[in-house]
């Protein structure tokens, strides 16, 4: 099925009516508040809200988490209550029994409606609490998904110290060197220190878990390049410094506000590169990185050969398959060049949202690989209708659907494979490193399906009375 | 404002969207925001349900709140009508909607001209009910509509059935154990010679609501929902109403012989004395649990007990009446209608509780430490850190809690099960402490003779510290995997790069 068809064109963009499903915006608390340790999120909304994350997260809703709703209630709404009286008693309250180094406000739908002024309210409560309060307005009225954390990680940028004058703070600050340099001694680490090419400071920015944080920094190193800081640190009390002319890359597709943010505010170079997902991404990623420094990257093309030597069982089951994205989370683009890039055939690219410039990089590879590999070029539909895709799913009969939970089991009722996108952000899927892990998932429903496909049971429904 | 981390019955919404998609070929459309469609994914997930769930949203976005969602709404209502053939739609409204005052009656008036299938908005307000009160107020609303639309048609059939018989109301969508429950219901009924007229909301037409007239009564076996449909219909129709839920032995008689007196009223002469007394005695096994040895050993054990109305209340009088437990305070979270529990349960319990905030739940069985908690999740996992058991009686519940095997907790054999539940969670109590007695089933020596408890290998710091982040489960494994490779390779030293070089090359 991959031989080549008819030369791609240039990639095609589409829009549709954005009906479709998406997780809200909100989300990003789950995984945001185990990254900062020291954080606490406040999500300023409506029972709503509140049962959305408390079903999303399952389970981690046990394990006392650093967030809670502050609840609206009517005379919220109608203004019968004080807004300021009412966030300060609950501020208290966080921070007499959880003394958090922040307190980040997740502004929503209803305070969006009602005009609540979270940014105004913010300076002055942080004053009087002695608290920093960050206000991240992440809600299901402008926002998708994963765009939650960009509204955060972009309100945070702004709260990046400018420089910080006493030595030992520096290096309080500098939580990845200190992770690298653990248990050295001062003059091994001024020897460390040359073994890095002389670059600007480079900043990253994204929530990772920190092992994934550990082998960036360990990969970007052997190029002799070093990664100053990362946006979000550990702590809230970690966070990079940022000054006039820091470049700064990011490592995932959904950042481009905070792109933005560090770019305009804070006056720091983008670096736009391919992000860091699969090998070829990956390589790519640090191959831009060396070329804005000026340095000659050391033996990338063997580590990436070697990395998809090691994935050659799991690429022997995807080889001519094909795959649908519907999309919900921004990283399709990403994965789809990197799926292409083993084999796949890409029939269709939802996304939610579509930041040409902040992803020109990825998209420029994408066609790149298409090219490369004889792959037809998927058409990228933007704000996607979830009702028109199953109809052309139905058409097309992919060999795998990537899709959110509500259309993942009655796809498999009806015979078509699916992958449940959400698993994609929150696995480890960045690096080198985690290339098997990532084909882990997207080969799972095909190892299930083969496992069962003798017993002749693949379609679960009666009859399709619809369509 | 109010802080909270927890909550035990969701948003208005919910309701009407579990009872619109338990009717069959009904849709329903939320006015709402992206990412409010979570409902789709609770029901796909938790029921595994094979079908797509009939729930789509007209998004309301930055546009809409601009401009007002002019004809996007109507146009929603209208493709939809055109796509799917559905019998009803039901425009949804949530919270953001109910903020935003549209004229949302207005819109279904429009669509209601260009769309086949009926149209209507669901009724209920966002910040004064809950997902329960929604539910119960949702269901009525659509089976007065559509008694209203017989009656104006002068299609309601007159008379009724030739034998005795049923609607069942309240069965829905994400209920707890509903499913189990309405076969249940459905053999009780079999036995009792009683035919089954309707089953609403799960699995009906909306064609059908016409015909729940000729049923000779009602049984609304939740006080949660259906309530309000059965009185409507006795108010509208003079159709009597049976309330109890058959949840426990006594419960169970109790509702027959209501039933009874009810059919009996209206001509049928039954007695089902004889039904009871062999149920009872030889065919639940729930009469004689409560006179075997077994349960001697659980005379005055104390337990709490939370959950909705209907199973908390339930619960507590299954406890106190049939096993001699000592509940010492039951609870409910439904506080629009706690004096109706306060009334059920107040002889079979030392205490009331009546509250919505975990938190003070969860201190209330701290400070009682009960030996088995009976509740909702939350209350699981309370007692999870407490180290107590905890059997699942009501909603909040999980994927686990919607099993695929029989389970109902109404009937002869709901009572079978409730003993089981019960049961279980006391004898894994006392193995507990038995094991806590004599130091468990294994010594500690046992379990870390592993292949890797004395290495050659050094370890650096930093590749420890690296070590430690991965997940407790799999650390064992990831140790072990990394210190083979490192073994093969020759090397003496495991760093992060060796950590990763495993990691990549074996999958450690």
């Amino acid at each position: 099925m991959t031989v080549a068809q008819a030369q791609p064109e240039a990639l095609n963009f589409e829009c549709e009516t954005g009906n479709y499903h998406t997780f809200c915006p909100i989300s990003c608390v789950s995984w945001l508040y185990q990254k900062i340790e020291d954080s606490f999120f406040l999500v300023i909304g409506t029972k709503t809200c509140g049962y959305f994350l408390q079903n999303a997260m399952g389970v981690m809703i046990f394990a006392e988490p650093r967030y809670a709703m502050a609840e609206l209630e009517e005379g919220d709404i109608s203004a019968q209550l004080n807004d300021y009286s009412e966030l300060k008693r609950l501020c208290l309250q966080i921070k007499r029994d959880r003394n958090p180094s922040v307190i980040v406000w997740i502004g929503t739908c209803t305070t969006e409606i009602i005009k609540m002024d979270l940014e105004g309210l913010a300076p002055k409560l942080e004053a009087e609490i002695g608290i920093p309060i960050v206000v991240a307005r992440a809600n299901g009225l402008d926002y998708a998904f994963t765009q939650g954390e960009d509204t955060v990680l972009a309100a945070m940028a702004a709260r990046c110290p400018k420089n910080v004058e006493k030595e030992e703070e520096k290096e309080e600050r500098n939580a990845i060197q200190k992770l690298l340099s653990f248990g050295k001694k001062k003059e091994e680490v001024a020897a460390e220190e040359s073994e890095y090419a002389d670059h600007p400071p480079l900043v990253l920015f994204g929530s990772m878990p920190d092992p994934v944080v550990t082998q960036l920094t360990l990969e970007l190193k052997k190029h002799g390049i070093k990664v100053s800081g990362w946006l979000p640190a550990k702590r809230y009390t970690e966070l990079p410094i940022l000054e006039e002319g820091y470049y700064v890359c990011g490592v995932n597709p959904f950042l481009s506000r905070t792109a933005t943010t560090l770019m305009r505010r804070r006056k720091c170079k983008l670096i736009g590169a391919p992000f860091p997902i699969g090998p070829d991404g990956t390589r790519a990623w640090i191959e831009k990185i060396c070329s804005v420094f000026g340095i000659e990257p050391k033996g990338l093309e063997e580590r990436e050969r070697q990395i998809w030597e090691s994935v050659e069982d799991y690429l022997q089951l995807i080889r001519g398959k094909s795959v649908f994205f519907m999309g919900d989370n921004l990283l399709e683009i990403s994965q789809a060049r990197f799926l292409i890039r083993c084999g796949m055939t890409v029939q269709e690219i939802g996304i939610p949202y579509m930041d040409k410039r902040y992803q020109g990089a990825e998209l420029a590879l994408l066609e790149k690989t298409c090219k490369e590999m004889g792959a037809p070029i998927p058409k990228i539909i933007e704000k996607p209708d979830n009702y028109n895709q199953i109809q052309r799913i139905y058409e097309l009969q992919p060999d795998l659907v990537i899709t959110g939970m509500a259309h993942a089991n009655p796809l498999e009722a009806r015979g078509i494979n699916t992958k449940w996108s959400v698993e994609f952000t929150f696995a480890q899927i960045h690096g080198f490193t985690n290339t098997r892990d990532m084909l882990e998932l997207v080969t799972r429903p095909l190892r299930r399906n083969s496992s069962l496909k003798d017993l002749g049971w693949d379609k679960l429904v009666k009859e399709e009375a619809k369509v | 404002m109010k802080l909270a981390y927890w909550m035990y019955a969701g948003p208005a919404h919910i309701g009407t969207l579990r009872i619109a998609s338990s009717f069959q070929n009904v849709h329903a459309i939320m006015h709402a925001p992206l990412g409010d469609d979570y409902f789709n994914v609770m029901r796909s997930m938790l029921e595994r349900e094979r079908d797509y769930t009939p729930v789509t949203a007209s998004i309301v976005d930055r546009n809409v709140l601009a401009r007002g969602s002019q004809e996007k709404v109507v146009d929603n209502i209208v493709r939809k009508d055109r796509e799917e053939n559905p019998d009803l739609i039901v425009l949804t409204p949530t919270c953001t909607s109910s903020i935003l005052q549209e004229d949302l009656e207005n819109f279904v008036s429009r669509a209601q001209m260009d769309a086949q299938g009926d149209v209507m908005l669901a009724d209920v307000n966002h910040y004064r009910v809950n997902e329960l009160q929604a539910a119960d107020s949702t269901l009525d609303q659509i089976v007065k509509f559509y008694i209203q639309k017989a009656k104006k048609k002068g299609e309601l059939p007159a008379g009724k059935t030739e034998k005795p018989s049923v609607n069942i109301i309240g069965i829905s969508t994400l209920g707890f154990h509903n499913q189990h429950d309405c076969i249940e219901l459905k053999r009780l009924m079999a036995d009792l010679g009683i035919e089954v007229n309707e089953v609403i909301p799960e699995g009906a037409s909306v064609h059908n609501l016409k015909n729940l007239p000729r049923a000779w009564f009602n049984l609304a076996p939740y006080r949660e929902i259906g309530l309000m449909t059965a009185r409507y219909l006795e108010q509208e129709l003079g159709m009597p109403y049976v309330d109890i839920a058959p949840m426990g032995v006594v419960e169970t008689a109790r509702c027959l012989r209501k039933i009874q007196r009810v059919i009996n009223a209206q001509g049928a002469n039954v007695d089902y004395e004889e039904y009871i007394d062999n149920q009872t005695r030889f065919v639940s096994q729930a009469a004689w649990f409560s006179r075997s040895i077994d349960c001697q050993n659980l005379t005055g054990k104390k337990v709490v007990v939370f959950g909705d109305n209907t199973h908390a209340a339930a619960m507590t009088k299954i406890l106190a009446r049939e096993m001699g437990i000592h509940v010492v305070w039951a609870g409910t979270y439904c506080k629009y209608d706690a004096d109706w529990f306060r009334e059920q349960v107040s002889e079979y319990c030392d205490e009331v509780l009546i509250s919505d905030d975990n938190g003070e739940i969860g201190d209330a069985i701290a400070r009682v430490e009960p030996s088995a908690i009976f509740g909702t999740q939350m209350e699981r996992h309370v007692g999870k850190r407490l180290n107590i058991p905890c059997g699942v009686i009501a909603a909040p519940i999980h994927i686990q809690n919607f099993p695929i095997g029989y389970k109902p907790f109404l009937g002869y054999e709901g009572t079978n099960q409730v003993a089981d539940l019960v049961y279980n969670s006391f004898t894994l109590g006392m193995e507990d402490h038995l094991l806590e007695i004599f130091g468990g089933h294994d010594t500690k020596e046992v379990i870390h003779k592993g292949i890797s408890a004395d290495s050659d290998l050094n370890w650096t710091k930093d590749a420890r510290a690296e070590l430690n982040k991965v997940p407790g489960f799999v650390r064992g494994k990831v140790k072990r995997n990394t210190e083979k490779f490192a073994r093969d390779l020759g090397l003496d030293e495991i760093t992060i790069e060796v950590m990763y070089a495993a990691k990549e090359a074996v999958g450690a």
